[in-house]
């Protein structure tokens, strides 16, 4: 459970993010919708304590970032924008490397890579090097690697970017799965079709702060628009950023 | 400390795997440096050897002034060239070494027994004319003498008067120590091997994972990034290390196949100088690493760290070149000299002196002093997000 209240972090004179609050609830999907540069990336990056807000509260399972790095990172699994995979080593080995770094058994890793490879249905390539897989396997392992330790909180930066229909579909279905074993999931993305078939409430940023909040029924009957895309449009209040 | 081991474990099976990592920090020094060393003195000795034992052409103008000095140098298997109009133009553009011309006045002051003048006409500022020079002086020179000589003789002088002097020396130099004077450069390319064995790895494992974007998520892990920047470090310093040692079996190897002539010098290097060589080195390894480490963290890629490696190498090359020009006395205070100490020691270690303890741990520390007060800083780099992201 992600509880953040009234963020706030800015880069010299730009304001990166400038006032967000939402809730992230245990067995629910949040989507975080909005235009590029809206403030997206760096709000998961202080929720992954990466960055220190400027101002606000972040819990995250009732601990704070800002003090508690280390234990927020053992209950966090974060599949990033860029998967950032190492190309010499092969996907077992890149799934291992963050399992170690958990600190986990050499059984414990081996006996959880067993499991996530079935899900993930990897058996052809997880003992191939990286370099040169296709974006559905990198994300299949990016997603494995952040999946290694069991986290209770699973934070995705544009899952399913460059994915195609049978990737997308795929990945969908996981992430479905996450939520009915009761994870908290976080989906950060600009994809209105992921987030009206995936989230259980959407978070809508432009320009730094929360535009509307609520599901895609509710964001729809608030703009009184028939789709999730128009109502996007009506609520960020502009046609910007959305051809990317 | 299990995160450090997990990144260093993980960095070396990477980086063995990297072709570039293989070639830069355990191919290139260990190889190309021995070889190409012995292989640049091959050269200039070969070189050398033909100027000195091949046939002296010497164009001579005014010959006929002086007939028995020309009889002197074909005894002495000079070839006498037919006089050229213009000597000083045939030296320029470099159709002959070196030339004579002997004056008109030659004749008159010889009979006179005033010193009769021959002019040698050479380029200095060439270097390969330098043998033929020396022969042809050698030869004039030694044709005055003896003539010299008999000019005392004949007025019932003996010649060794004028010879006052007799120098002797007592050359107290060993087959060992000499060696030192064909190996004056190997604390140089060691020096060098230390900072381009760690080189690529220090690029590689910081502004490289930067630019692969893997950086940011191995940082969400939970393990304290002083452990994961120090794991890098550590794989770098081992890196180093292999390279220095593998530079050094090399050059054992490789250095009896050195031409060094008639010096009689003793070029094996022991194990036991090895290891002292080694041993003596290894901080210099933790120092590369630590400060290319710190610098390539502040680059946002793999190239942009490269163009400030440039500059970095100047560093080791400075002390090193310092003690091939202007060789000196080791002394203790210079064992606190990072680099430096280092050039002395194995100076030393090649002319097998007896060194004092107190300086290898003087320049051990010294060197590891600094060494470790970097890796800190570079530790340390990674908690400014800034540098995390760079590229964002």
């Amino acid at each position: 459970m992600i509880v953040v209240k009234n963020l706030k972090k800015s880069f010299g004179e730009i304001k990166a993010v400038n006032g967000v609050s939402f809730e992230a609830r245990d067995g629910e999907i949040t989507g975080l919708l909005g235009p590029n540069g809206a403030g997206k990336t760096t709000t998961l990056r202080m929720l992954y304590s990466l960055l220190p807000p400027d101002e606000g509260e972040i819990r995250i399972d009732g601990m704070d970032p800002t003090q508690d790095a280390m234990e927020i990172k053992r209950t966090l699994g974060v599949v990033p924008d860029n998967r950032g995979l190492y190309t010499r080593l092969s996907a077992r080995e890149n799934i291992s490397y963050y399992g170690e770094l958990h600190g986990m058994s050499k059984q414990a890793i081996d006996h959880r890579i067993k499991e996530l490879n079935r899900t993930l249905n990897m058996e052809d390539f997880i003992d191939r090097r990286t370099e040169g897989f296709s974006q559905g396997q990198r994300v299949k392992v990016a997603i494995a690697r952040a999946m290694i330790h069991k986290p209770q909180t699973v934070l995705m930066d544009e899952p399913s970017n460059g994915l195609d229909v049978m990737s997308t579909r795929a990945l969908r279905e996981y992430i479905l799965g996450l939520k009915a074993d009761g994870h908290s999931v976080v989906l950060s993305t600009h994809i209105m079709q992921e987030v009206a078939a995936l989230c259980d409430r959407i978070v809508i940023i432009a320009k730094g702060k929360v535009a509307a909040d609520g599901s895609a029924d509710e964001l729809m009957e608030r703009s009184a628009c028939d789709s999730l895309e128009d109502a996007f449009v009506k609520l960020i209040g502009s046609e910007e950023g959305l051809l990317a | 400390m299990n995160g450090l081991s997990t990144v260093f474990r993980k960095e070396v099976r990477e980086n063995l795997r990297d072709r570039r990592a293989l070639f830069n920090s355990l191919l290139l020094g260990p190889l190309l440096f021995p070889v190409l060393f012995v292989g640049m003195m091959w050269f200039l000795e070969s070189a050398e050897r033909e100027r000195a034992e091949k046939t002296l052409e010497l164009p001579v103008v005014g010959a006929h002034y002086a007939p028995r000095l020309i009889r002197f140098l074909e005894q002495h298997g000079t070839v006498i060239q037919p006089e050229p109009e213009n000597p000083e133009e045939m030296v320029r553009n470099q159709k002959v070494p070196v030339a004579i011309r002997i004056l008109p006045e030659f004749a008159e002051n010889w009979e006179q027994g005033v010193p009769a003048p021959i002019e040698v006409i050479l380029d200095a500022s060439r270097q390969e004319s330098n043998v033929p020079i020396r022969r042809v002086k050698r030869l004039l020179l030694g044709y005055g003498q003896q003539i010299g000589s008999l000019r005392l003789q004949l007025r019932g002088v003996a010649p060794q008067l004028a010879s006052p002097i007799m120098l002797r020396d007592v050359d107290l130099s060993t087959p060992k120590s000499r060696a030192i004077l064909a190996v004056i450069f190997l604390p140089y390319v060691l020096m060098i091997t230390a900072f381009t064995g760690a080189t690529h790895l220090a690029m590689d494992t910081t502004a490289g994972e930067k630019e692969r974007k893997s950086l940011e998520p191995l940082l969400i892990n939970p393990v304290p990034r002083w452990q994961i920047m120090t794991g890098k470090m550590l794989t770098t310093t081992v890196f180093a290390l292999a390279s220095l040692a593998l530079t050094l079996v090399s050059f054992r190897i490789v250095l009896p196949f050195m031409p060094v002539g008639a010096f009689g010098m003793d070029l094996t290097l022991g194990l036991e100088t090895l290891m002292k060589i080694l041993v003596v080195v290894s901080p210099v390894a933790i120092l590369a690493a630590a400060l290319l480490t710190l610098l390539a963290s502040f680059a946002k890629s793999y190239r942009e760290a490269q163009s400030y490696m440039g500059l970095v190498i100047l560093i080791p090359m400075i002390p090193s070149l310092i003690f091939m020009a202007n060789p000196v006395k080791a002394e203790s205070w210079m064992m606190n000299v990072p680099l430096f100490s280092q050039n002395m020691l194995i100076g030393e270690f090649i002319r097998d002196q007896p060194v004092p303890l107190a300086w290898y741990a003087l320049s051990i520390a010294s060197t590891m002093a600094i060494g470790l007060a970097l890796a800190v800083v570079a530790a340390n780099l990674y908690n400014k997000p800034k540098l995390i992201f760079g590229s964002s």
